[in-house]
């Protein structure tokens, strides 16, 4: 598996015959997840048929609420901000070869450490106070996914069950926190931290009704698709990722790089829970384990952990998520009509793994002459 | 001839013109005349508590004339809830809106309504005060009364002089309900106490049902709960041979034999009544509280294990709290930490705000705040 990652050619610029070769190489990674989205559809469609009711408006109605008005824009963008960040701490391990689950414990974290700060940081200007709260969201996720990697990599600790497991243990660490010492005594029946003054909150886009949480996912994805994909860094750990004994071989530092990426993929996950506190919640509470977490985890595999894939897929997402109300009231659908379709998709992914390499179609020797 | 030169400029500001009026174009509105009133729940609708009790509410004001409800369930404490009202708003042509979990309130309820004055937000729960937007009213219902009439039935039927009370969290609303179910068992006899165990969690089967276990372990033979599902507590503490209390919404179809009684929310006839005033152009309180005498709570029958002396002392404890001004909390009373509460003479009534923020339980509950 890892020469299809690390070692083909880039296709060359001037033969007609490497430019076909490099875009058979190319398409392969887009059509075969985008042949398991369709397919994935096509079997939820057979389900709603069971159900009685018709894919064609399902369809339409996921259209309209989530991509047909400005307002259905702004619905889906403002659901996507958390899972762009979510999905990196799946996608950044991922390319080491570790498949870390449990970011919703660095996004809770992550809004803690921004509740924890609220009062401290009340008297000071937003310029300072704000990136304060990002950094202190980002190290408090970063350090929790961070040891997930130190302990894969030190004690052999299988790095999905502890990245899960510890999501638990942040939960439950942000109820203590949010219901004892940090607790806002006039939060009476909803504990929460101590609000973040008016002033110190992120607001949104300018002429948007999306928090700059959005733009904060976007970058984070292209630095870190760079990162991977532009530097001898990334590729150390796409080495390391493809074949552990051979990258410790060549001198590669392995312990470094996965606590390295499994700490940047928690920074970015802990920052999407300080942007839930800053932008939206306005303190930490128990709304801040949404599940966006888990849904991150489908995101990266149907981008196939590339950073910038995650972007449209996560859209993708989020349209689905903001029509599920619609289509709830609309159709008479449960809301876990949603959670068939992504499982359903999900699966498929996962199955699709299989394909690749199987069509000469997709192969760049079958285009060079 | 000359065609004009492409300019990024011109061919910029038309495809984003084309772009907007894709995206302002007329939408179908979906109630042709009459009103539009959205409800929204945290939990699965059919929970048997309390989104179940909301949509009970909702089912009444779907049978009125010239009323549509939209409902949508599991709708998140998060952004979510702020899109899910702003979508009704938009595709439905909501007025009335009712975000039924405590959690909407702040910032999203508060966020959401000076963006849309003419529509009108009634949270449940809330506590909506002077200065907030006046489009949002919070309402909500004293049940604490409900769970000292469940104590009454569960004081009668106790052998071992245990009850068992499973909660969510420590918060003033369940606190209240804890000591109220205490202190009606404690008018029966007041050697009874009761045991509370506190799952952290407003809807988490496992730790229901291991804490359900636990009070029966500990010989609680009267159970109750406050949760957002009571199912799980009742069929468990029914399957292990306890009496159960109910909350939120009517449980006795779960074990009928086991089911004594229950607090109940009366949405059902309160909702009417509310889109009855805005259908007629008037306002609903801004601020608005009831009890069982009001409407806004109510009991389950008594169920068939009920005895005479049981049912006797309940209806006439129910025929005292509807005249009004019943006292559960009432002096000389201590936490069960060796606090006074309120000295002999000293008494809450049940719509004294005091009660709201609640932090102690009292003595004969055995269990802890924190």
């Amino acid at each position: 598996m890892s020469d299809r990652t690390i070692a083909a050619p880039a296709g060359g610029g001037l033969s007609p015959d490497g430019l076909l070769a490099g875009i058979a190489r190319r398409s392969e990674a887009v059509l075969i997840p985008l042949g398991a989205l369709l397919i994935g559809l096509a079997i939820f469609s057979l389900f709603l048929l069971t159900q009685g009711k018709s894919p064609a408006e399902y369809f339409a109605l996921v259209y309209k609420a989530g991509f047909g008005t400005a307002f259905s824009w702004q619905n889906t963008l403002s659901r996507t901000a958390p899972l762009l960040l979510a999905a990196l701490c799946v996608a950044l391990p991922a390319r080491l070869g570790l498949t870390v689950i449990g970011g919703e414990g660095a996004i809770v974290l992550g809004g803690v450490a921004v509740g924890a700060l609220a009062l401290p940081l009340s008297g000071f200007p937003a310029v300072i106070a704000i990136p304060v709260f990002l950094a202190a969201g980002a190290l408090a996720g970063g350090l929790w996914i961070g040891a997930v990697g130190a302990l894969r990599h030190w004690r052999g600790v299988n790095e999905t069950i502890a990245s899960l497991l510890m999501a638990y243990i942040a939960i439950a660490l942000m109820n203590h926190l949010v219901e004892g010492p940090l607790r806002d005594p006039a939060s009476l029946n909803k504990p929460s931290t101590h609000p973040l003054p008016d002033a110190l909150r992120i607001g949104n886009i300018p002429g948007w009704d999306v928090h700059w949480g959005l733009v904060a996912g976007i970058v984070a994805c292209i630095v870190s698709w760079v990162l991977i994909d532009r530097t001898t860094l990334g590729f150390a750990a796409r080495v390391a990722g493809g074949n552990v004994r051979a990258a410790q071989v060549q001198g590669l530092p392995v312990g470094k790089l996965i606590v390295g990426f499994t700490a940047l993929g928690g920074a970015f996950a802990g920052l999407a829970g300080a942007f839930e506190v800053a932008a939206v919640q306005g303190s930490a509470n128990a709304s801040l384990a949404a599940g966006y977490g888990y849904t991150g985890i489908l995101i990266a595999f149907l981008a196939r952990h590339n950073p910038l894939a995650i972007i449209p897929v996560a859209i993708l997402l989020a349209g689905f998520e903001a029509s599920s109300g619609l289509v709830q009231r609309r159709m008479g659908l449960p809301d876990a009509s949603t959670l068939v379709l992504q499982g359903i998709v999900f699966t498929v992914i996962l199955i699709s793994d299989t394909a690749y390499g199987r069509w000469k179609l997709f192969s760049p020797e079958r285009w060079r002459s | 001839m000359t065609l004009p030169k492409f300019s990024r400029r011109t061919f910029l500001s038309t495809s984003a013109a084309l772009a907007a009026g894709a995206a302002f174009g007329p939408l179908p509105a979906r109630a042709a005349g009459g009103m539009t009133v959205g409800f929204i729940y945290v939990g699965p609708k059919d929970d048997f508590g309390y989104n179940q009790a909301h949509a009970e509410g909702a089912a009444a004001v779907a049978a009125m004339d010239g009323v549509t409800i939209v409902e949508e369930e599991n709708v998140a404490e998060t952004t979510d809830v702020q899109k899910s009202m702003e979508s009704m708003i938009n595709f439905d042509g909501a007025s009335l809106i009712f975000p039924t979990s405590f959690g909407y309130f702040d910032p999203h309820v508060l966020e959401v309504a000076p963006k849309y004055p003419d529509v009108r937000f009634e949270h449940a729960a809330g506590l909506w005060t002077e200065g907030m937007p006046s489009n949002i009213g919070s309402y909500f219902g004293y049940i604490g009364m409900g769970q000292y009439l469940n104590g009454i039935t569960a004081g009668h039927m106790t052998a071992s002089k245990k009850i068992g009370f499973v909660a969510a969290k420590p918060i003033p609303q369940v606190l209240l309900n804890i000591n109220s179910f205490l202190l009606g068992a404690r008018a029966v006899d007041p050697s009874i106490t009761c045991q509370v165990i506190f799952t952290g969690e407003w809807s988490l089967a496992v730790k229901e049902a291991e804490a359900t276990n636990a009070l029966a372990d500990a010989g609680c033979d009267v159970i109750t709960c406050h949760v957002d599902g009571p199912k799980v507590v009742m069929e468990t503490a029914a399957g292990r041979g306890c009496y159960i209390c109910g909350y939120h919404a009517d449980q006795s179809p779960l074990a009928p034999e086991k089911y004594l009684t229950g607090a109940e929310w009366n949405w059902a006839g309160v909702y009417p009544k509310m889109v009855q005033t805005m259908l007629d152009g008037g306002t609903i309180p801004n601020f608005l509280r009831g009890g069982l005498a009001d409407g806004f709570v109510k009991m389950s029958p008594l169920g068939p294990a009920v005895t005479d002396a049981a049912r006797t002392q309940f209806e006439a404890t129910k025929a005292e709290i509807m005249k009004g001004g019943f006292q559960v909390i009432k002096g000389p009373l201590k936490d069960n930490k060796g606090n006074e509460i309120a000295g002999a003479g000293e008494g809450f009534a049940e719509d004294d705000i005091r009660l709201e923020s609640m932090d102690y339980l009292v003595e004969g509950v055995i269990g802890a705040t924190s």
